[in-house]
């Protein structure tokens, strides 16, 4: 007899598998499913996506600029809030959606054979799409607001590339941790509540007393903010190696990403086996 | 039935060609015990509250020393009380949950699916929802919808393609999930249950399917609750029970064991009470043609039901009748001594007898209770003993025809 595959009491349903292929095709149909089915029977679509960062945008730009007197002093604000907006909730919406998604798919994970990491990864490439579309959005509102295209603004693919890995493990972190412990949801929903004002989304670091402006940038969500500012909106802004003081410290964050998407496939590589058995 | 009845011969040759065949599936001694806490401490607070509470819980033995082998191209049955291990057998086989002890040889490529319809969601059209089913199953995309067309037409869903699922009824559904799943070229097919919907027509092309990959020699695990498939399809089968193999053999065997085990607690063998009737029933129970108690008997094998009587006075010729009634409560058939050539003849004051009626079995498949009675058989009926229900059998046949009896018939055609 010729075993193809041999399962005993060591070898458990894996997290990656070794399909490649089928790993890729079942990542990408169910992210386009989700794509299609949140929004579906909805009058307007996709732009209902857009609507939330956007309205978000519009009463944070009013309340800072009309009401608090904030952001006039910042050089192109509306500018840089709504794209720090599109991009932190690129993160929240990943990481939110993402600590429910092996619950959510329980009649998948229980029913047929499949590499469980295709679930985590299914919902950031969800979010990539929006992303995708949101920043279409933005790169009109930046052009509209007269500012010139620059090389620069190729930095931002790897920024949003340590996004999608900062996102992807806390994603892979948080599911794998909702299957046994439920209050995992209420707490990174206030979690994700302070990572907002936390981060210099509706301010600039700038705007942070000094004593603490520099340890904030540890915050890889702050480094990639800032950087994207000085990249995209404004080439006089402080680059995220200026505000940490010295490019070499730059390691701080993304050592910290680095750290959190080791911890998060390593946690969910040793749950998934029994997931299908906890839920 | 003469029709069914000529295929003897391939028969044969499949049964020898699987004697020669290799292993595709060996299970040896499989434990699978799940976990369930006597309260689950599913919050972190619990848990910081109670932190050794938790390991407070109870092994529920799902799997118990699971062993059996399926030769390639076998059409295995698994058949079971509800809760008695057959899913998580089939979970364990397709590599869903993980053994606690024992090893799972497959060779071969193993359809992942257990169920039909597999991430069907009710709010995409038939033909997402196939994509997606065909994705989970294992096809790429391209191969998905190069096969669409296929899979729609053998659903015959043509006119639906483009309605939701929601809109769709259940049985359309299965069909659809069914369309799907065999598309996949698996060499070893788990399928659960998937015959319990779907309307008369689309159950004949699903037979008409399992025969197919039959042929194609595919090794198929079936679980299953209606014993007409597992002896139609089946080459060998397996019982569990409260998750240990209850028994492993041919189709026959299966049904009769599982049979058993379902309807086993019948009053087949039990003493009835003592009474002040002329004539007693002591008890009254099934054999079978090796002179067997069983509850369960095969259709075209013979049937004997044997009563023990206790006389209390002296009687000349009394009648003996046996009455079955179907689970619907209708008399299906009426044994009478009177339609004998013989009288019965004289029976002694405490003298105690055993009576066995012979038939040849051709009730349809379903639970009968018979009732026992001596009477007097000179005018009408009058009963001196009567036991309503004494005893049951179950009968089991290869075919579902929906008529009560069964009756074996030869066909004539003529072309004019």
């Amino acid at each position: 007899m010729s075993v193809d595959t041999a399962i005993t009491a060591r070898s458990r349903p894996s997290a990656l598998g070794g399909d490649l292929r089928r790993f890729w095709s079942l990542t990408y149909t169910l992210a386009a499913t989700d794509f299609k089915l949140r929004f579906f029977g909805s009058a307007l679509g996709y732009l209902w996506t857009l609507m939330r960062p956007l309205l978000l945008f519009g009463v944070l730009y009013f309340v800072f600029t009309e009401v608090v007197r904030f952001g006039g002093d910042i050089k192109d604000y509306p500018v840089y809030l709504l794209s720090a907006i599109m991009l932190f909730t690129f993160f929240s919406e990943t990481t939110a959606r993402g600590v429910t998604s092996l619950v959510e798919r329980e009649n998948l994970l229980r029913k047929v054979r499949f590499p469980r990491m295709v679930i985590p990864l299914s919902v950031t490439l969800n979010a990539m799409f929006n992303l995708g579309l949101n920043l279409i959005v933005v790169f009109v509102f930046v052009i509209a607001s007269g500012i010139t295209p620059r090389w620069t603004w190729l930095e931002l693919i790897p920024l949003i590339a340590l996004l999608v890995l900062l996102a992807t493990g806390v994603t892979m972190l948080l599911s794998a941790l909702y299957v046994r412990f439920r209050d995992m949801q209420p707490i990174w929903e206030v979690a994700l509540q302070m990572l907002f004002y936390a981060s210099p989304v509706i301010y600039v670091t700038e705007a942070l007393p000094d004593s603490i402006e520099r340890e904030s940038m540890a915050s890889p969500l702050t480094a990639v903010l800032t950087q994207m500012r000085y990249a995209l909106v404004d080439p006089t802004a402080p680059t995220a190696a200026d505000v940490i003081g010295g490019a070499a410290r730059l390691l701080i964050p993304l050592a910290v990403v680095v750290i959190v998407f080791v911890l998060g496939v390593w946690v969910f590589m040793r749950e998934a086996p029994r997931i299908a058995e906890n839920l | 039935m003469l029709l069914t009845a000529t295929v003897s011969n391939p028969t044969e040759a499949r049964t020898s060609a699987l004697e020669r065949a290799s292993v595709a599936v060996s299970v040896q001694g499989v434990d699978k015990a799940f976990r369930m806490p006597h309260q689950r401490y599913s919050t972190l607070k619990e848990r910081a509250l109670h932190p050794f509470a938790a390991r407070s819980f109870d092994e529920f033995e799902a799997l118990r020393d699971v062993t059996f082998e399926v030769k390639t191209g076998e059409f295995f049955g698994i058949v079971g009380r509800n809760g008695s291990g057959k899913s998580t057998l089939l979970k364990c086989l397709a590599g869903i949950y993980g053994l606690d002890r024992g090893r799972v040889e497959v060779s071969g490529r193993v359809s992942p699916f257990i169920e039909l319809g597999v991430g069907f969601n009710p709010d995409l059209t038939a033909r997402d929802n196939v994509l997606i089913n065909a994705t989970m199953l294992g096809l790429s995309r391209k191969e998905a919808r190069a096969q669409f067309d296929e899979i729609i037409a053998f659903a015959e869903l043509e006119e639906f393609v483009d309605l939701k699922l929601k809109n769709y009824s259940s049985g359309m559904a299965v069909r659809l999930g069914f369309s799907v799943a065999i598309q996949m070229d698996a060499e070893l097919v788990l399928v659960d249950e998937v015959l319990a919907v779907g309307d008369a027509a689309f159950q004949q092309k699903c037979f008409a399917e399992f025969d197919r990959m039959k042929a194609e020699r595919r090794t198929i695990l079936f679980v299953t609750h209606d014993m007409g498939s597992v002896e139609r399809f089946c080459d060998r089968g397996l019982v569990l029970e409260r998750g240990r193999v209850a028994d492993l053999g041919p189709p026959e065997q299966i049904t009769r064991t599982y049979g058993e085990l379902n309807f086993g607690q019948l009053p087949g063998v039990a003493d009835l009470p003592p009474s002040d009737e002329p004539v007693r029933i002591l008890s009254a129970w099934c054999e079978t043609a090796d002179g067997e108690r069983s509850t369960v008997s095969r259709q075209g094998e013979q049937l004997i039901v044997c009563v023990r009587v206790a006389f209390a006075r002296e009687l000349l010729d009394p009648e003996f009748t046996l009455n079955f009634r179907n689970e619907a409560r209708h008399t299906i058939l009426v044994a009478s001594t009177r339609t004998l050539d013989e009288p019965t003849g004289r029976f002694e004051a405490g003298e105690n007898v055993t009576l066995r009626f012979a038939f040849m079995n051709r009730l349809a498949a379903s639970r009968y209770t018979i009732t026992a009675a001596v009477g007097e058989a000179t005018r009408g009926f009058e009963a001196y003993g009567r036991a309503e229900d004494v005893t049951a059998v179950i009968v089991q046949a290869p075919h579902y025809t929906g008529g009560v009896i069964d009756m074996p018939f030869e066909l004539e055609l003529e072309r004019s």
